[in-house]
């Protein structure tokens, strides 16, 4: 056995060549910082007025469309949209509808009638199916879903009317900021080192094993809880220490990004990523590479 | 205590992996995760440190004060936990909700720590029966992310070892009144010997074997946890059951018996270990590995 003990130590700041860096590439703030003193502009998100300035209330980036003025906050609860996929975990099982916890400010509603229930798509939601709620989804399960719509409150309504949805089975949650995780086309993916993850909008990461054969039948609803083969945990488990790690050094979190942070990290032992000299290495050679990529 | 949701199907993924010795985070069963240790944080305090294990994070403070030493053992100082569990931990400890989770640890803390094999008592004594001093140990839990005992225990180590209480001098006056005086001098103080304070290492049973260093995942997954206090020369100075579960008398065995026998002594090394980090902060070297 062996015990690390180490005294704290600041990270260097490591600027790439050929990187942005941030005082030329973004504006950042940080609370209570000035945007502007000109009067022209129009206050968004994140930002107040303050002696006719206009002035930050979130530490983030500044975005600009037009005349109006927002500030992106690097560390937030979840905003949905319509739209986005979310992981999320049932927190409580009442009339008619799920309430799940999504990161967001308020809990999420996924209302029994916007599921697949298993046996058939265009199934009457009947009395029974209302008793046996808890049949399906209980306290402590996790869902990816989709947004439906939001609330004027701010509350979103889900849904998993999709075969790609529903309850997750086996495997292992990572929570990151949302604003880690990039939007894209899909945030299903299979990767090619043997695992699947799926990076909800809401920074709550799922990774699982990829799954051999969809059973159509049972709608999403049917966990398997065998064993999964040791190859597949240590791909998992590697897959997870990289998000942290990324997550960490505040790198934009998608396929891409996962995969190469997982190929630079080969070279270590899994429980050695989180170390902080290990984790400067590998996600110092992953930004590398995205560059060279970008071109 | 600060606790997660875990679905089903979350518990037998960790519990399998447990079985197969790979934990979530790659780690074996018998891994640390890796840890940091600052000593004198806070600057009011006599002695203070601050560890961070994981998402685990304690600030441990010393203050020693003079007092009276307790009618029983008069020739003795004796020392003083409190736990504070910071609503900033877990949401679940605003207002009076973290005092329950913080009296029974520092009732634990009070049984690990406060008897003359662990800590020299004498040595706090000013005057017998008169004067002695106390220390009051305060520890406040910033975040909770599983294995609270073994960050505190080391905290508290960490703390002892950076304590510095002020020499003091009694002089008599004519009527025979005993007076106490302060050094002027900062540097003329007293430090602690902290060789004999243990450390803690508990232990959670997750399916049929048992982990160090459970997060609060691996936790929600076991029924109960065995807390071993243990000093560097093997000397057993708490044990207790931590859970709702039950152990059974032979697995019980097994996990301490893993601990003390063959060649390893992981709980001794552990502590060892942990001792020497303190000479190693105290020389100021940047980090430093122990690999056994």
């Amino acid at each position: 056995m062996a015990v690390d003990m180490r005294l704290p130590t600041a990270r260097k700041l490591i600027s790439l060549p050929g990187s942005l860096s941030n005082a030329e590439g973004k504006h950042l703030v940080v609370p209570g910082d000035v945007i502007t003193s000109d009067t022209g502009f129009m206050r968004g998100h994140g930002t107040y007025m303050d002696d006719e300035k206009l002035t930050a209330s979130v530490a983030g980036e500044v975005e600009r469309v037009n005349k109006l003025i927002c500030v992106k906050p690097l560390k937030t609860r979840f905003n949905g949209e319509v739209g986005d996929v979310v992981v999320g975990r049932i927190t409580e099982v009442q009339q008619k509808r799920w309430k799940v916890e999504t990161n967001s400010r308020l809990d999420s509603v996924l209302l029994l009638s916007s599921v697949n229930l298993p046996g058939g798509e265009l199934r009457r939601r009947s009395a029974e199916d209302e008793l046996s709620m808890r049949d399906y989804l209980q306290e402590g399960d996790l869902i990816s879903a989709e947004v439906q719509s939001v609330f004027s409150d701010g509350a979103l309504s889900l849904h998993t009317r999709s075969l790609k949805y529903g309850k997750l089975g086996q495997g292992v949650l990572v929570q990151v900021s949302p604003s880690l995780v990039k939007r894209q086309k899909t945030h299903f993916h299979n990767l090619p080192c043997g695992a699947s993850i799926i990076l909800g909008n809401n920074g709550f990461l799922w990774l699982y094993p990829t799954p051999g054969h969809q059973d159509e039948e049972a709608g999403g609803y049917y966990t398997s809880l065998e064993p999964v083969a040791l190859s597949d945990r240590e791909v998992i488990s590697r897959l997870r220490n990289c998000l942290l790690a990324l997550a960490a050094h505040k790198v934009l979190l998608y396929d891409t990004s996962v995969l190469y942070c997982y190929e630079s990290s080969l070279s270590h032992q899994i429980k050695d990523i989180l170390k902080p000299e290990t984790m400067d290495e590998i996600v110092m050679e992953t930004r590398q590479r995205l560059l060279d990529q970008e071109g | 205590m600060a606790t997660v949701q875990v679905s089903e199907a979350e518990k037998v993924y960790i519990m399998h992996g447990v079985r197969d010795d790979l934990r979530v985070d790659g780690r074996g069963c018998e891994d640390y995760r890796h840890m940091e240790v600052e000593t004198d944080v806070v600057s009011n305090t006599d002695g203070s440190a601050k560890v961070s294990l994981g998402h685990t994070d304690v600030l441990v403070g010393i203050k020693a004060e003079i007092g009276k030493p307790k009618p029983a053992v008069p020739n003795e100082g004796y020392v003083e936990f409190f736990v504070d569990c910071s609503a900033n931990a877990t949401p679940e400890f605003e207002g009076r909700g973290g005092e329950e989770l913080g009296v029974e640890l520092s009732n634990t803390l009070y049984k690990v720590f406060n008897n003359r094999h662990s800590l020299d008592l004498r040595s706090l004594c000013i005057c017998p029966g008169e004067h002695c001093w106390v220390l009051y140990i305060d520890v406040l839990l910033l975040q909770c992310d599983g294995n609270l005992f073994d960050a505190m225990s080391v905290a508290i180590k960490a703390a002892l070892f950076n304590t510095r209480i002020p020499k003091v001098q009694v002089s008599e006056d004519e009527e025979g009144g005993k007076e106490i005086e302060l050094s002027d001098d900062p540097y003329d103080c007293m430090r602690l010997d902290v060789t004999n304070v243990p450390c803690i290492v508990t232990l959670s049973k997750i399916g049929h074997r048992h982990v160090v260093d459970a997060t609060l995942q691996e936790k929600a997954c076991s029924v109960a946890s065995l807390l071993i206090s243990i000093t560097h020369k093997g000397l057993v100075t708490c044990v207790r059951k931590l859970g709702v579960g039950s152990l059974d008398p032979d697995s019980i065995f097994e996990m301490t018996e893993v601990r003390n026998t063959g060649t390893e002594h992981p709980v001794q090394t552990h502590t060892r270990t942990h001792t020497h980090t303190h000479t190693y902060i105290y020389i100021s070297e940047h980090y430093s590995y122990f690999f056994i």
